[in-house]
This record gives structure tokens, C-alpha cells and sequence, in this order.
């Protein structure tokens, strides 16, 4: 049976450190990856596995009661693969097979070879649509199932996620909850400049949506949150996750703008571990 | 429509939209079967299939990225989707979504695109899927089914629900002549012999087999025996009917309302070519949009006729 699993707030300070230690472990074994545009969501990510809201089962991956987390900025793969493999689909070891020949951790999430990855994403500006069609089948089945789907802010320059929201809006879908990982930036520079998106949260209203805007950081205000988006009936809920790319590395968060789709280099690795803090 | 017949007569029967509309109605009564359509749904005819079971039926608007999209997770859900739109709009507006979110996770999606090829007519081209084909066929793991007739489009579309894995079927506007009778054998991957000849083999799909019994019956009056070969599953194809038609005829014509590249024509070559390389010659719509116009006017200005086709067999004859 799918479960919710409840941590302590102490709890989930050591599971937000060891998924952001995966991170940086991970992508700089692999030689490449996207660690800072992981790093952002790792406090959304950990309240959603451990802090009581999603159900689940990791024996039992395709349960039709489970709740779904889909991951449409699918290059924040390293991520998704972190907190899965904390909450037991498959062993912590395998993490640092990321992006290597015959490892299922493919550069982007591929549901076909991993349990747990609930869509196949990295065409950025997918998931939303996959998430209205489960949450469609789970309304149509009756069950009280609930989908989330994490959506970047770059991302959301993309035109399917406003179809998207519109007809989430228009059919009042309140099983959905779409959370934008919204730190700031994409490939090149700040999404300021390259295609402003503020009002954020008035755009989702005006398709339809209850919206809130949070620190993205702060395990108490995205927990808070996702409480708030389950007691939200007749509407499907946006949260907008304010972050910071690259969170929790010095040398990332210095260089917000300028370091996409990079991995942190061998000799800065340990200290990027010692400033994520202790595993436990 | 007469279809440039002049050689056999055939009755006009209803349209291959129309037959998979009825066909779906009636495969209803599986509760996994959902409906998404992009509001065309009066025109692919999945009306009926909305009227009967309203709460299975998703009208996604005009937003074929989002339609598709939804279907995958209806799919990944455990539901068996059939997403329904003209073809353009469906294989053309959608493709990297039916890519990204339908072929590479392998979901059980159906796609339906109707209105296909040149023959809807006054609408122009803009409206005519003519490269849907090459795009399904591209995609790995896809089964694509372009049937000639409602009869053939009835099993093909209960073929294609009972078969898990992600499906196009191909559809078109007007009312289409009969070649199948309701119960005759039809199995995707599996074409069908409609005539047999020792001359040349003619290989069609959707509009173009009526085209080529026609074309069959005037080379007969000339002494020349051409087989013809329903081909209505594209991918994946028949080779031993195409390695057959190597060994046993002195060509293959391949007769298709799609353009040149990527089409029927490209596929029965590239089997041949490595089965049994024989003469071969397309009768397409080449490598050009077409225009306005009455649908029988346009398959002559195009070149999709039985005379077409008997000429395609001298080619492929002449020593």
C-alpha cells in the first residue's frame, strides 16, 4: 500500500543534505550533468518525499493509488534520482553510475529503467500535460490520488504549459498541484532578460489557478504549502518556489548566470561536501 | 468520388473516419477506453464515442501539444487513450510530444489522425497531412495502419485497441468504395493479397487500393497480370509478401496518397532492396504541396489514378 512517510524537521535537514551531497557526488563522477539546476529543488523534493505528502510504495512503484511526482525539467535528473534513491526504489550506490553506459540513470529520467520516475522528460514544457492525464484517470477511477509536477521557470516560456494550465483551470482539476522551481535562471542568463515571466503567480491565477509564493528553501514554507494545496478544492494549485540555483555550493550560488549543465570540477568537489554539511 | 475507376466497379461505402467512429463506439465497453480529440470531433467522429460515454470523452480544445501530452498520462494511468485530430494537426503540430512522451516511453497510446492526404480536398493544404507517414514510421516501436476502407478500418481500429503499444491510424474524409466485406481476415503486419498475377506486383494502401484493382483490371485487358497487395499496415511491414512479390512478379509498383520520402514507397524499397532487389517504380505525390480543389480534380492533377498506376507497371515492365 502507498504510504505517506513523515520526518521530522531534523529529520529532513539531513535528508535535504544528503540529496544535495548525491548531487554534487553524482554529477561530478558522471563528468557533466545539471548539479545547480538540481540543487534548487532539493528542499521541494525532500518535503515531498519525507514531510508526510506524497504516498508511496518503492516495491510496489505502479500501485494506481500512489501519488505522482513528475519531474518536467527532467535535466534536474541527478535530483530526482537523489531523492528516489533515498526513499528506497533503488540502492544510494547506484547514484554514482549517473550517465554511464547501460546505468538506467540516463542523462534525463527515463520511465522505462527506473522505478519511480513517473514520466519520461528533458523536452522541456511536458509534464504538466502528463500530469493532467493522470490526474484525469485518477478522477475518472475515483480515487484520492494527487499529482505534482515540478516545472522550471526557463521552462515555463514554453507555450504547452499554458495549454496546459488552461485546461487544468478550466476543469477545475484539484487533484494537480504544479510547483515552479522558480530560481531565476536558464541556459544563458536570467530569465528576467531573456523572457520575463513576473506576474507569475497572477498568470496561474488568471488560468484558473490557487496560487501561493514561498522561499523555496525553507522546509517549513514549502511544507506549509503543500498542506495548503491539499485542502485546495476545485482548482488546481501553482506553487511558486522561489531558489536559488545552485544552493547550498558557494561556488555555484557565485555564479548563478553563468554555470548551467556543469558539473563541479574533481578538485573543488570535497569542499562543496564540506560545505553542504555532514551526511547525517 | 469516383476515384478515376473505370475498369471495375465497386460500391461506394461510408469513410474510413466514419467506420473508425462507429468502430470505437462499439469497443466502449472496455472501461479503459478514453477519448481525447482536439475539438474536431464532429469531423473525426468521435462524436459518437463522446455521446455514449460523456465521462471517458476530453475535448482538449485547439492544443494538439497538451491532447497528446494527456493522452500519455491517461496511458501511463492504465487507461487506453485514443487521441483523435486531423492528422496534420495531430502528426505534424504534435510530433515531438507524440516523440517525447508517447515513443520513447513506449506508452498505449492510439493515435487517430483523419482527414489524411489530398483527397479531403477544398480546404488545401494546409490541411492535407501528406507527410504523417514518414513522421509515425520514424518513431521506434510504432505500429502505423493506413486501412482502404471501412470495412478494413473497422478491424483495423479493434486490432489496434487489443494490441498494447503506441498505434497511428490513418484515416481519410471521403466516402471510400468497398474492397472488404464486415468479418474478412485482417491482422496488422499481415497485408493482404487481393489478386494474383505473375507479372507485376502492385503494393497500396488507403485510397490507392481501390486505384490499383482498377489498374489491375485494365492491364488484364492488355495481357498483363498484376497482383495486388493491400499493404495497410506501413510498420511494421509485411517483408514476406514484398520478398514474394521479388521472387514471383518482375516488379513492384508502389501506389501511396503520401508524398515521396518516408512513405510506403520508402519502406517496400529498403525491404527489397536487401530481400530480393527488383524493378521498381512510385506512383506519390512526389515532393510538393498541393493546392485547392475538388478531390477528384486533385488526384488527377496529382497523379494518384489507376492510369497513373498502369503507367508506373510499364515502366517497371519495359525491358
Amino acid at each position: 500500500m502507498p504510504e505517506d512517510h513523515h520526518e521530522d524537521i531534523e529529520g529532513l535537514k539531513a535528508r535535504a543534505r544528503r540529496i544535495r551531497r548525491h548531487i554534487v557526488a553524482a554529477t561530478t563522477a558522471a563528468g557533466s550533468g545539471h548539479p545547480s539546476s538540481s540543487l534548487s529543488l532539493v528542499e521541494i523534493v525532500t518535503v515531498l518525499f519525507f514531510g508526510g505528502v506524497l504516498r508511496y510504495d518503492p516495491d510496489d512503484p505502479h500501485d494506481l493509488d500512489r501519488d505522482r511526482f513528475i519531474l518536467s525539467k527532467g535535466h534536474a535528473a541527478p535530483g530526482l534520482y537523489a531523492v528516489l534513491a533515498e526513499a528506497g526504489y533503488f540502492p544510494v550506490e547506484q547514484l554514482t553510475d549517473l550517465r554511464k553506459l547501460g546505468s538506467p540513470l540516463e542523462g534525463h529520467p527515463n520511465m522505462c529503467r527506473l522505478p519511480g520516475v513517473e514520466a519520461s522528460t528533458g523536452s522541456l514544457g511536458q509534464g504538466p500535460s502528463i500530469a493532467i492525464g493522470h490526474a484525469l484517470a485518477i478522477r475518472l477511477d475515483g480515487r484520492d490520488a494527487r499529482v505534482y509536477v515540478l516545472v522550471g521557470d526557463g521552462e515555463s516560456e514554453e507555450g504547452q504549459v499554458w495549454e496546459a494550465a488552461m485546461y487544468a483551470g478550466n476543469h477545475g482539476l484539484d487533484n494537480l498541484t504544479l510547483i515552479v522551481d522558480r530560481n531565476g535562471y536558464q541556459q544563458t542568463d536570467a530569465v528576467d532578460k531573456i523572457q520575463p515571466l513576473d506576474p507569475l503567480d497572477d498568470k496561474f491565477r488568471a488560468f484558473g489557478f490557487e496560487t501561493k509564493v514561498i522561499d523555496g528553501h525553507s522546509l517549513e514554507e514549502v511544507s506549509a504549502a503543500l498542506d495548503w494545496a491539499r485542502g485546495v478544492t476545485g482548482k488546481p494549485q501553482a506553487i511558486i518556489a522561489r531558489t536559488i540555483k545552485g544552493k547550498g555550493v558557494a561556488l555555484l550560488e557565485a555564479k548563478q548566470g553563468g554555470w548551467h549543465g556543469k558539473p563541479i570540477p574533481p578538485d573543488e568537489e570535497s569542499k562543496a561536501l564540506e560545505e553542504i554539511g555532514a551526511a547525517s | 468520388m469516383s476515384f478515376g475507376l473505370s475498369h471495375i466497379d465497386l460500391e461506394e461505402g461510408t469513410a474510413t473516419r466514419q467506420a473508425f467512429g462507429d468502430a470505437l463506439v462499439a469497443a466502449g465497453t472496455d472501461e479503459r477506453i478514453v477519448v481525447v480529440d482536439g475539438d474536431v470531433n464532429n469531423s473525426t467522429f468521435t462524436n459518437g464515442f463522446m455521446e455514449r460515454y460523456p465521462e471517458r470523452f476530453f475535448n482538449a480544445g485547439i492544443a494538439e501539444s497538451n491532447m497528446v501530452g494527456i493522452g500519455a498520462g491517461l496511458a501511463a494511468a492504465g487507461k487506453i487513450p485514443v487521441v483523435a485530430s486531423f492528422s496534420t494537426f495531430l502528426m505534424s503540430n504534435a510530433f515531438d510530444q507524440i516523440r517525447m512522451s508517447v515513443a520513447f516511453p513506449n506508452l498505449n497510446v492510439k493515435l487517430v489522425g483523419t482527414h489524411a492526404g489530398i483527397s479531403i480536398g477544398e480546404d488545401g493544404p494546409s490541411q492535407m497531412a501528406i507527410e504523417d507517414i514518414a513522421l509515425a514510421c520514424s518513431l521506434p516501436g510504432f505500429t502505423v495502419i493506413v486501412p482502404a476502407d471501412a470495412a478494413s478500418t473497422t478491424a483495423a481500429t479493434r486490432a489496434m485497441l487489443e494490441r498494447e503499444g503506441p498505434t497511428f491510424l490513418r484515416c481519410g474524409r471521403p466516402k471510400v468504395p468497398v474492397i472488404y466485406r464486415d468479418g474478412d481476415d485482417f491482422q496488422l503486419g499481415r497485408s493482404n493479397q487481393l489478386r494474383e498475377g505473375a507479372d507485376v506486383t502492385i503494393i497500396a494502401n488507403g485510397i490507392m487500393v481501390a486505384m490499383a484493382l482498377d489498374a489491375a483490371a485494365a492491364l488484364a485487358k492488355e495481357g498483363v497480370e498484376a497482383r495486388v497487395v493491400d499493404m495497410h499496415t506501413v510498420k511494421p511491414i509485411d517483408t514476406s509478401a514484398i520478398e514474394s512479390a521479388g521472387n514471383e512478379t518482375r516488379g513492384i509498383v508502389v501506389a501511396e496518397e503520401h508524398l515521396a520520402y518516408g512513405g510506403l514507397g520508402a519502406t517496400v524499397s529498403m525491404v527489397a532492396s536487401e530481400k530480393r532487389p527488383v524493378r521498381m517504380a512510385f506512383v506519390n505525390l512526389g515532393d510538393v504541396y498541393a493546392t485547392s480543389g475538388k478531390p477528384d480534380e486533385l488526384l488527377v492533377q496529382y497523379g494518384l489514378t489507376p492510369a497513373a498506376i498502369v503507367d508506373a507497371v510499364r515502366r517497371v515492365l519495359k525491358d
